[in-house]
């Protein structure tokens, strides 16, 4: 079981280098002990000291990183608001290589396209998961090579057949891909052949009592970049396997549960199956593979893993300068608001809904809500008019009127003085925008 | 080597809130819904049984309501005929309760009188059989007006009746004590507020099975990990016995997804966001089954297409046979 910060600090070398990134050998071992970080980040630690700490040192679930940048597991809590979940679900596509080589390009090249600009976020699909379901070795490793040579996406190779995966790795083993599967009757070679060429593979057994014993004849080869798939392939089962393993590695410690989980879908309708992947999404899968390809499927999915990752202490922010809604002219109201996102994109919808083109100017409040911004003292008016300075929305609109949240009326007076805009109080919500709005134009 | 697994052992269990009334029980429905009564978190056979699956109430409007084309399209002509709707609901797209929106009452739109308001409640009730649940335009004044008139012209149906809030819960919970409906207490995102308000129309003396919340959801994109986080808190205080807490949810789920740009904009304004046939449709969904899994019990969905992918979603994950 996992040791206090203080057992830790007694096996350190107490040198406070902070060469481990950490200021202080105690802040580095109270570190360890909350799971988060790696004993290997101490360049002096002792062989001694290494073996007491190495198994109370390391994370709940280990960190896999393969391909271009895909990082798996890594994660420290059952629920998000116990602090956060750090590596977001990576979503790889899957193609066959039944198909000819012009339309693999073709399709690897729409998988290629799979990725969104909203809310000033960039997202995509992370991966290609290429799988053999030709029963031939060579053709396998074409398909493979075909893929590699179109995508900068991390790749997954997927096949049962050891001798599959002995013709197509090699020649991609720059692009570190993930392989799979090592299962009960070829898990020595297929864990051999990843560890010549050092490449994380998937290990698959049916139920979590096969898989227990899978991992610990895997590990027991000296290797342990390893994925686990439970072998579940109905959603309730899957999201009972996802839920146990994510216990077991996060309340028991169980070593052999403590590597990342791929899901994989099993409808074969997208809409159907985009809707089941959300719950894997959701519950613990740290990777999900997918048969659905089109944008119209992928962005909801994408959507909701980057609302699910994002950090509860960490309100996401937007750019805190002049937006336009719509297509604006000198005549346009101009409002202003925080750059909390949500309190941002809430105004922005209202705006937008009262067919009004207008600015909106987003102040600086470190992400947080009007009421909040104000109590903190982020919401002052002599911010609020150097922000409308700043901005240079006095050089667009042919008027000087600012319409402020109703929730700060109270310093409108203030507001107009160090501006020189007339200040207009708004609704408290954003829901009262639209027939203020339109209040506003018709008055 | 068999894998000892993780099983919570929770004290007690989401409240169960019974919805609509038979003619036996003094009420004109031809079935009643219940909702909530786990003691497990969602959908985790492993730990304890899923005693109500969570349901979907569609959302009817008593005036044509200002949605997309690819929604309205799906219902036909029935749009400005409430009843016909209703029951095109419950009929065709498998309703297990009817969401009644009296936007009509609205003073600065129809401006419908709460004698106009109750007329089309009871319309929709004497069309199906489901429970209803029936809230007003979001105008506080009125809707205390409108509410009390529909809380008589249901009596004895035991209807759902929303929203009480905090600055306006009195004259709502008033009228369920008197005629014996149920109560949405909803409050934004917090969950102080949520506690706060359950404890305050509890002690005007509205029992706490005649409660649901509200948490007032963001929609996927924007927002929805608030509601998740708060949903899953309340969910696992419910399950430590924390009272206040203990009642289901309810998703305000078609509101909150097809609000936002992503549900509504077409591809040709926005090439890089793919169809909107699509898209629009699993905004909603995803709404929905992300929600699931932080533990709705009931899902207020507008867009038929979506209600029938959440529908098989459900019964995916209530499938007890399997996962034990």
């Amino acid at each position: 079981m996992g040791l206090t910060g203080l057992e830790i600090y007694k096996q350190l070398p107490k040198k406070n280098c902070g060469e481990c990134g950490t200021p202080t050998c105690l802040a580095f071992a109270m570190a360890l002990a909350a799971g988060k970080g790696a004993l290997d980040s101490c360049p002096y630690v002792s062989d001694a000291a290494r073996d007491a700490l190495a198994s109370a040192s390391a994370p709940p679930i280990k960190s896999i990183k393969f391909g271009n940048g895909s990082v798996l597991g890594d994660e420290t809590v059952l629920f998000r608001h116990d602090k956060t979940f750090y590596h977001p679900t990576t979503v790889l596509v899957q193609v066959s290589d039944t198909l000819n080589d012009t339309d693999l390009v073709a399709k690897v090249e729409q998988i290629n396209d799979l990725e969104f600009d909203r809310v000033g976020l960039h997202y995509g699909v992370d991966g290609i998961a290429v799988l053999e379901e030709s029963g031939d070795p060579t053709r396998f490793a074409q398909a493979v090579k075909v893929v590699a040579d179109h995508t900068e996406k991390s790749l997954l190779l997927l096949s049962d057949n050891v001798a599959a995966l002995q013709a197509a790795a090699p020649a991609v083993a720059a692009k570190k891909p993930l392989l799979g599967n090592a299962a009960e009757g070829n898990y020595e070679a297929v864990v051999a052949l990843a560890k010549e060429l050092a490449l994380p593979v998937i290990l698959k057994a049916n139920g979590l009592d096969a898989l227990n014993d899978l991992v610990e004849k895997a590990q027991a080869l000296g290797y342990k970049e390893f994925v686990l798939d439970p072998g579940s392939r109905k959603p309730v089962e899957t999201l009972a396997n996802l839920t146990q393993l994510r216990r077991l590695a996060i309340k028991k410690k169980y070593r052999p549960f403590g590597y990342p989980v791929v899901a994989f879908t099993s409808k074969n309708e997208p809409m159907d199956e985009i809707a089941e992947a959300s719950i894997y999404v959701t519950k613990y899968a740290s990777a999900i593979v997918l048969k659905a390809d089109e944008k119209g499927f992928l962005l909801p999915l994408l959507t909701l893993r980057a609302n699910i990752y994002t950090d509860p202490q960490k309100p996401i922010q937007v750019e805190p300068t002049l937006h336009s809604v719509g297509d604006v002219n000198p005549e346009s109201p101009v409002y202003v608001t925080t750059n909390f996102s949500l309190t941002y994109y809430s105004v922005e919808g209202e705006v937008e809904a009262s067919k009004i083109p207008s600015y909106i100017l987003p102040i600086d409040t470190d992400g947080t809500s009007v009421l909040t911004a104000y109590a903190a003292g982020k919401y002052e008016p002599e911010k609020i008019a150097d922000a409308l300075l700043n901005s240079g929305v006095a050089d667009k609109v042919g008027h000087k009127n600012v319409i402020i949240p109703g929730y700060v009326a109270v310093i409108s007076g203030k507001l107009q003085e160090k501006s020189g805009w007339k200040v207009i109080v708004g609704p408290r919500e954003s829901s009262g925008i639209v027939s203020f709005a339109r209040s506003l134009s018709n008055g | 080597m068999p894998v000892t697994l993780v099983k919570e052992r929770f004290p007690s269990k989401v409240g169960e809130v019974i919805l609509g009334a038979t003619s036996e029980q003094g009420g004109t429905r031809t079935s009643t819904v219940v909702v909530g009564g786990d003691n497990l978190l969602p959908f985790l056979h492993f730990e304890g049984k899923v005693v109500n699956r969570p349901v979907i109430a569609m959302e009817v409007t008593d005036i044509v309501p200002p949605w997309n084309e690819a929604i309205k399209a799906q219902f036909g002509d029935v749009l400005d005929n409430p009843a016909a709707w209703a029951q095109k609901c419950v009929n065709e797209f498998g309703a297990d309760l009817i969401y009644l929106k009296l936007i009509g009452a609205d003073p600065e739109g129809f401006n419908r009188s709460p004698e106009d308001c109750a007329r089309v409640v009871k319309e929709v009730l004497a069309a199906v059989g489901v429970p209803l649940v029936v809230v007003g335009c979001e105008n506080a004044e009125k809707d205390n007006e409108v509410l009390a008139a529909v809380a008589e012209a249901g009596a004895g149906e035991n209807l759902l009746l929303g929203l009480a809030e905090q600055d306006n819960y009195k004259s709502i919970t008033a009228a369920a004590m008197v005629h014996k409906h149920n109560v949405i207490a909803r409050s934004p995102l917090d969950i102080n507020i949520c506690k706060q308000l359950n404890i305050l129309i509890n002690e005007m003396g509205l029992p706490l099975n005649r409660i649901v919340i509200d948490p007032m959801i963001g929609g996927l994109g924007f927002g929805i990990e608030y509601a998740y986080s708060i949903m899953e808190r309340a969910r696992l205080g419910a399950l430590a016995n924390d009272k206040m807490l203990s009642m289901p949810m309810i998703c305000t789920v078609g509101y909150e997804a097809n609000r936002s740009k992503e549900a509504n904009a077409s591809a040709e304004e926005f090439p890089g966001w793919g169809d909107l046939a699509q898209r629009g449709v699993l905004w909603e969904t995803l709404t929905a089954t992300a929600l699931l899994q932080a533990g709705a019990s009931i899902l207020l969905m507008r867009n038929p297409e979506a209600v029938k992918l959440v529908q098989r979603n459900i019964a995916d994950l209530v499938d007890a046979e399997v996962g034990a």
